[in-house]
């Protein structure tokens, strides 16, 4: 016994080292489901902090852009509310009014089952592996995890870790996350997720060799997973192959955001999310 | 013994701050990335104590996982190089050099010194780091390539901060 104390006592540098390397390596181990990771995370007080008041400083760069960026996407809404009015109203009215818009609001299947809010981002990456973006909103503002984040339109990330103040969204670029898409010419589907090597694009997988696939298609979301609306873009199809010995084909997107620039982004929230997510376990 | 304290936890500051704020964002021909924050382990003073040093490693790594969001990742690899710091300077000093000077630096040791010093720290660093964070041997070649030309931006930059700030 006496032996045994002196043999730790004479490596107990090794001792040391092998046991927190063991803690540490067991946690990447532990951790590598991004659902769990809820303790390492920087929507803690201190990181989000220190994020949201670095960033504070390097948005006074970007807001020219960011501007330039809300204007068109202001445009684009605008008109598709101008279409939306006209559609809804075609033999009932001869002018669009906003006064009209409770009475398109009452309309049921008008009813939106999402509801759309914004954040400004206030660290990110695109250079790691796994990816994260942390947002300056929290519990407090409302947010919730598995939430959708969107920029202009095109999906982004899904918040995974909500403080009170912050949150984090995995992003589209992180190896461990998998999202359905599907070709919006002719709606077949696949999964969608990061080989991890350029940050420009994403890959397509599970897509069958019967489907006809072209360069240009458009790739957006399936409405399958809850947290994203039906058709929002994620990208275009910039190349795809035969993988050899695999009934399916290899397919690269490029995606349509810009996410090294990512500043102001949207997020989604379904309201019927618990609704649907009770009637699905029912099936487990 | 309070300077002392006082200028080592500046340096640890200053290198997580640079590192999650600065380098963390910098990314090149979309596989250099640099990591400059194991710079506190790089001048921690020849007469730290070793298991100081990993508990010192351990403190750096969570702090920087905690801004990456990668539990483990850093903390593993900056345990790796507290744990084989005084191996590599038993091998490029001896011992008389070590007593006599207080710690590692450009003006203490002399340029080719550092930078063998900052490389064998560096390229050991980011060849486990990039390897847990890959977490497979698939793309063996690519990984191995941000590993050398990452390492090499690293070296760089960390040699170049003993000419610009901690010159002490």
């Amino acid at each position: 016994m006496k032996n045994l104390f002196k043999l730790i006592y004479r490596y107990h540098v090794v001792f040391l080292f092998l046991v927190l390397e063991t803690l540490s390596l067991s946690m990447v181990v532990t951790y590598n489901n991004y659902q769990q990771a809820t303790f390492f995370d920087s929507s803690n007080f201190l990181s989000g902090t220190i994020f949201e008041k670095f960033s504070a400083y390097l948005q006074v760069f970007e807001i020219k852009q960011v501007n330039l960026k809300m204007a068109e996407e202001n445009g684009v809404l605008r008109s598709a509310l101008h279409e939306m009015l006209l559609k809804s109203n075609r033999g009932k009215y001869n002018s669009v009014d906003s006064i009209y818009l409770p009475r398109i609001a009452k309309d049921s299947s008008l009813k939106a089952a999402y509801r759309f809010s914004t954040a400004r981002v206030i660290n990110n990456s695109v250079n790691q592996q796994h990816n994260f973006i942390t947002l300056n909103k929290g519990r407090h503002d409302g947010i919730k995890p598995d939430m959708g984040v969107i920029a202009n339109g095109q999906v982004v990330g899904l918040v995974t870790n909500v403080s009170e103040n912050f949150s984090t969204v995995i992003s589209l670029l992180n190896s461990k996350w998998k999202i359905s898409a599907k070709i919006k010419r002719n709606d077949y589907f696949g999964s969608l997720s990061w080989d991890g090597k350029d940050y420009r694009r994403v890959q397509l997988n599970e897509m069958p060799y019967h489907v006809p696939v072209q360069n240009g298609d458009t790739v957006v979301t399936t409405g399958y997973s809850s947290s994203f609306p039906e058709g929002l873009i994620i990208g275009t199809i910039s190349d795809f192959s035969i993988g050899s010995g695999s009934n399916f084909y290899k397919i690269e997107v490029m995606l349509a955001a810009d996410f090294k620039h990512l500043v102001i982004v949207g997020l989604v929230e379904n309201k019927q999310m618990n609704e649907i997510k009770q009637l699905e376990s029912l099936n487990k | 013994m309070g300077i002392n304290t006082f200028k080592y936890l500046l340096i640890f500051v200053v290198s997580v701050l640079l590192q999650v704020l600065i380098f963390n964002n910098l990314l090149i021909e979309r596989i250099i990335a640099p990591f400059i924050y194991i710079l506190f382990i790089v001048l921690l003073p020849f007469d730290t104590p070793r298991s100081l040093l990993l508990f010192l490693a351990l403190t750096l790594g969570v702090t920087v996982d905690l801004f990456t969001n990668t539990p483990g990742v850093h903390t593993s690899a900056s345990i790796l190089i507290g744990f084989v710091r005084p191996g590599i300077m038993g091998i490029l000093t001896t011992r008389e050099t070590l007593d006599s000077i207080t710690a590692p630096r450009v003006k203490n040791m002399g340029f080719q010194w550092f930078a063998t010093y900052v490389t064998f720290l560096v390229v050991i660093h980011h060849l486990f780091l990039f390897f847990i964070e890959a977490f497979t041997f698939d793309d063996f070649l690519i990984t191995l390539l941000r590993v050398v030309l990452s390492s090499v931006l690293s070296i760089v930059l960390i040699v170049l901060s003993q000419f610009l700030i901690f010159r002490n």
